[in-house]
């Protein structure tokens, strides 16, 4: 896959080497993850502004997270980020279909997360706890005990968008992959892909404890 | 090498097909430009009818609610789809490959989508106008912003979708910048230009996703009361106030920096002479990107936060002059027994440089904590503003205009028009603004409908200084669009410029430069250039 010139097809007319094609394509994805980390870093602030005002309201409210499907949840995501690697470091043995099979697993693993989240989202809508004016639940003691679950929902709710984003992602490389795309030369958008996908894992180990482990 | 050996990037591909899927920076550059046009048009329509009905006390035109739609619109306007895409996502766009010698940015997909996202930004803006216009301001304060019964809504949610349009494009430049520069150019063989829009980019980077994370909430405060803006319901309005100043004072430099590019490279080349202090105007770029990030509470003094934290802010907002002094000062010392020629382009840049320096000392006076809470929310504000934004970013973008115009489009314009339209926008500029700082130390409020007889006078002056102001822009639309159909062609460097895109023959060629780039002196070396040329 060259053309006249002996330059390989995924090499875009505008970089003289794939090197530097690669590392263009690297600096751009950590930057991208730094815009990311600066769109939670405003929820994270949030959260900790309103919890160093309620610090007794925030504590009393997470104990009705619960913490067996939170743990369960971090459990699966790193997992994920585990097979997603695992995918990587096939396709850069040349092993295509062994990839394609960790790829498989990453998306399973994400679509278990969503499923468990959903049955926790569920729960709190039926009993009512929900962000501000929805707020009807009784049981938590202290003030504005809906700013808890303003930021819980603001959280937890963008950071799932950020899981159906990496899981779109994902199929896509997939799809590249079975289409045999990708060599070990040449892999970038599945590393590319990769580093997001740890990111969404990453910001989600922060959720946990934040969220789930008050006290 | 003559005109006809090459082809231009206007020639090849033909089709209104090949524009709209174009992955070239320079095209792409130029359709920005022309969203861009469109807006500014739009918007100074807009502050024309502003200026109008403040003509008198009480109504002239449009009824008070209209009056509060309008001036927002001309704020979320002028600011969101113009001025802050205007330098780096047009001018930049079209000059950043060419200066380090690169075929294209490092992603021109990306590129391409962000300007899609652009447009598509810009149709949720336009929808919130035919959706009963947002009256809030363009800073869409809780709890109003809240509580009002306009789209506040679809605005932010373009103002969000334009976010993503100037982090890819900030994110593509930084690439470009890093990988992509001629091999053998280091970073101090880099232009100017390329400094500042590589501070820019930093700042669009770091500063928009922030932005961004606020406007969510601010949707979700409205859309859902989650209450986190509301006093009622435990939450904080002055955390907006944080939130939304921590991503649009850097949003200013943004707007300011690229500008100060642009001068940079104006300076040197009517100057005919080395620019003065290379490495301080660069370093000083990035020093006003990292310190714009430090001084968001100066537009809260009156906010009720604490009075040490407003002394913090108020010295750090200090700390902006020394780098914004450092470059003025350095433009000034290249200019100093350089040949200066007044080309439109130039006079465009000593606009800047006097239009600016008030701008930002008037910026200091406000910076300053007693001033502060005389000044603020008055006319003064206003004044201030204007000088930096507009006497400096859009005399800056009208310069680098004129100035790229033969490389973007191959023909010349009128000089003698354009020579009329700069001395004619610069008084016009004055006199529109230099007496709202009088109105406002006199304490006319900003914003206002309805004013007291007393500051009658000077309303009307400030509203005739924005019809001569309209004319000099009506007069450049005209001459501008005549040179590209009529204008004489250009040479390749019609301004006796060194930096690399004008090694080329102009309309530019596709892929940038008809042969491969070398860098045979650096970018501002006139001394030696122009002794071995006699």
């Amino acid at each position: 896959m060259s053309d006249a010139e002996g330059r390989p097809a995924y090499l875009a007319h505008h970089f003289s080497e794939a090197e530097q094609q690669r590392e263009s394509a690297k600096l751009g994805m950590w930057i991208f993850l730094l815009t990311e980390v600066l769109l939670f870093g405003g929820l994270f602030c949030a959260y900790a502004i309103f919890r160093s005002w309620n610090p007794d309201m925030f504590y009393n409210a997470h104990k009705f997270l619960d913490v067996k499907l939170g743990a369960l949840n971090t459990i699966v995501l790193i997992s994920s980020s585990v097979t997603m690697a695992l995918a990587i470091h096939n396709i850069q043995l040349g092993k295509r279909k062994i990839s394609i099979g960790f790829l498989v697993t990453t998306l399973v693993f994400a679509a278990v997360f969503l499923t468990i989240k959903y049955f926790e989202y569920s729960h709190k809508f039926h009993v009512g706890q929900l962000p501000g004016k929805y707020y009807t639940f009784t049981g938590i003691q202290g003030d504005n005990p809906h700013i808890f679950f303003s930021v819980y929902f603001a959280m937890t709710g963008l950071h799932g968008l950020h899981v159906i984003a990496g899981m779109i992602a994902i199929s896509w490389v997939l799809v590249k992959t079975i289409r045999n795309r990708f060599s070990p030369e040449y892999y970038t958008p599945m590393e590319m892909t990769g580093l997001y996908w740890h990111l969404v894992d990453l910001i989600w180990i922060f959720l946990f404890p934040l969220l789930y482990l008050i006290g | 090498m003559s005109a006809t050996e090459y082809v231009s990037y206007l020639q090849q591909p033909k089709g209104i097909k090949s524009w709209l899927l174009t992955l070239d920076h320079k095209r792409i550059g130029i359709m920005y430009l022309a969203g861009i046009m469109t807006f500014f048009i739009i918007g100074g329509i807009l502050a024309l009818i502003i200026r109008l009905e403040l003509l008198h006390p009480g109504k002239d035109l449009v009824d008070a609610n209209t009056y509060n739609q309008i001036f927002t619109l001309h704020g979320a306007i002028m600011i969101f789809l113009f001025i802050i895409p205007s330098i780096p996502a047009a001018l930049g766009n079209f000059v950043l490959p060419q200066m380090i010698g690169a075929k294209d940015v490092a992603f021109p997909r990306l590129n391409l989508a962000s300007w899609y996202i652009y447009i598509f930004g810009s149709l949720f803006a336009i929808y919130s106008i035919l959706a009963g216009a947002v009256d809030t301001g363009w800073t869409f304060y809780t709890p109003y912003s809240t509580s009002t019964t306009t789209s506040v809504i679809s605005m932010t949610l373009g103002v969000f979708i334009l976010g993503f349009s100037s982090i890819f494009t900030g994110l593509n430049f930084i690439v470009t910048i890093h990988k992509l520069r001629l091999p053998g150019m280091t970073w101090y063989d880099m232009p100017l230009m390329v400094w500042a829009l590589y501070a820019t980019a930093i700042i669009q980077v770091l500063a928009t996703p922030v932005l961004g994370i606020t406007l969510i909430l601010l949707i979700l405060e409205r859309a859902f009361g989650i209450g986190i803006f509301d006093p009622a319901m435990g939450g904080d309005p002055v955390l907006y106030q944080h939130f939304f100043w921590f991503y649009s004072h850097p949003a200013v430099y943004i707007m300011i920096l690229p500008g100060m590019g642009i001068i940079s490279e104006l300076i040197a080349t009517f100057s005919h002479k080395k620019i003065f202090g290379y490495k301080a105007i660069a370093f000083s770029s990035l020093a006003i990107a990292f310190i714009s990030f430090l001084v968001w509470g100066h537009h809260m003094f009156t906010s009720g936060q604490s009075e040490f934290a407003a002394g913090i802010f108020s010295f750090l907002t200090f700390l902006v002059g020394i780098p914004s002094g450092i470059k003025v000062f350095n433009w000034l010392a290249t200019m100093y027994k350089g040949r200066i020629s007044l080309e439109t382009p130039m006079l465009y840049a000593l606009s800047f440089l006097f239009l600016f320096t008030i701008g930002g000392l008037t910026g200091i006076f406000l910076g300053a904590l007693a001033v502060d809470v005389h000044l603020h929310d008055t006319y003064f504000i206003v004044a201030h503003f204007h000088y930096v934004m507009m006497g400096g970013t859009v005399m800056a973008f009208l310069g680098g205009i004129h100035f790229w115009w033969p490389k973007m489009f191959g023909r010349m314009y009128s000089e003698k028009w354009g020579r009329i339209s700069v001395a004619l926008i610069f008084i016009g500029f004055n006199v529109t603004f230099f007496t709202q700082f009088i109105l406002g130390a006199k304490g006319m409020p900003r914003r206002y409908y309805n004013y007291l007889d007393q500051y009658q006078p000077l309303h009307a002056f400030s509203s005739v200084g924005s019809w001569i102001l309209g004319l000099g822009f009506l007069i450049m639309f005209i001459y501008l669009i005549h040179s590209l159909f009529r204008g004489r062609k250009a040479s390749g460097n019609p301004w006796g410029s060194l930096t690399l895109e004008w090694s080329t023959p102009s309309p530019s060629p596709i892929e940038n430069f008809v042969t491969p780039p070398e860098m045979t002196h650096g970018p501002y070396d006139y001394d030696k250039v122009l002794v071995e040329r006699e």
